[in-house]
């Protein structure tokens, strides 16, 4: 690596191959949460009410929890990618970045494992309406 | 990043004023990072409650339906369709189109009438049936 300009020690490299990827999965989910989250708001608002017994007996059916699972997937997916992005913007001192980016990670494969196991329970008649 | 001091930066970094655009850029950001961080948190409590039973539940319940939880909800909503919205313009500008100032501009716009319209929409029945169930 030489000493010279910014352009200079970066030319040639090429670029790390990660970009396009990220803004395509971005793109992915975003579609995936247009169909999935549009579907859940409309859900949400078109319940009767969100007592427990409306709610465990709606997630009940396959129709919803298979959708509700996919929703999770696709939106803390669509986060972390976007979290990932606004923390590399901001966080510009190297071992902050790495400490936000394994928050994030934590928080978005974590916080998705608990709603799509409180899900399946509720699916699988685990919790008494 | 070095750089060499002797080569003239672009002379407009610093001027510029607010458009539109520009608020619906970072409106798109703003509403990402608040639903990933309320949403999301939201979605796992409401979840995770349901799952444990129905006292577990009634905790959320009680927040969910206080008037700080009609606060959140109508928030959320609102952001919700802005960045929706806002998504919607970004696809069509992904694939190249849109550019043209004024179009641009109106569209930047709309998302946001949009976004305040349909909240606007959805929750005034809601508020109002709940006024009349508070009476
Ligand atoms: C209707 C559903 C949704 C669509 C169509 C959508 C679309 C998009 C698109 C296209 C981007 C990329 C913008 C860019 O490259 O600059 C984006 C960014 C983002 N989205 Fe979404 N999104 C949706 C729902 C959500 C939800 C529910 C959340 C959070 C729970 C969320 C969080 C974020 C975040 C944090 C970013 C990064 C913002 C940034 O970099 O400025 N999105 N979204
Ligand atoms: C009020 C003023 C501004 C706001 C609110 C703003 C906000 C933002 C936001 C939220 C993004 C991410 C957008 C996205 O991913 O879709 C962005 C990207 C960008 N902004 Fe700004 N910005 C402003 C002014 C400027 C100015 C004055 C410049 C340059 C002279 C600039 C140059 C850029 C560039 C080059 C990107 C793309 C960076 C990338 O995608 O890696 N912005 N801006």
């Amino acid at each position: 690596m030489g000493s010279g300009t910014g352009i200079g020690r970066v030319r040639g490299l090429g670029s790390a191959k990660h970009g396009a990827m990220h803004w395509w999965r971005q793109r992915v989910t975003a579609v995936g949460n247009l169909l999935l989250a549009t579907w859940f708001v409309v859900s949400l608002f078109r319940l009767p009410s969100l007592d427990h017994a409306t709610v465990v007996g709606w997630i009940g059916s396959p129709l919803v929890a298979v959708p509700l699972v996919l929703l999770t997937i696709s939106v803390f997916y669509h986060l972390r990618l976007g979290l990932q992005v606004v923390m590399e913007d901001y966080v510009h001192e190297e071992g902050g970045k790495v400490f936000f980016i394994l928050l994030l990670n934590f928080y978005a494969i974590g916080g998705a494992a608990l709603a799509i196991f409180s899900i399946l329970k509720i699916a699988f008649g685990g919790v008494p309406a | 990043m070095s750089r060499n001091p002797g080569r003239p930066l672009s002379p407009h970094l610093t001027i510029w004023r607010w458009g539109p655009h520009m608020v619906v850029s970072i409106l798109h950001r703003a509403t990402g990072v608040g639903m990933a961080i309320v949403a999301g948190l939201g979605f796992i409590w409401w979840l995770v409650a349901a799952a444990m039973g129905a006292e577990a539940y009634d905790g959320f319940y009680k927040v969910a339906t206080s008037w700080f939880g009609y606060l959140v909800a109508i928030g959320l909503t609102w952001a919700f369709f802005q960045h929706l919205f806002s998504a919607l313009r970004h696809f069509v500008m992904d694939v190249g189109a849109g550019y043209e100032l004024k179009t641009n501009k109106t569209a930047a716009i709309a998302t946001m009438v949009g976004s305040v319209i349909v909240t606007l929409l959805i929750w005034a029945p809601i508020l109002a049936s709940l006024a009349k169930g508070a009476e």
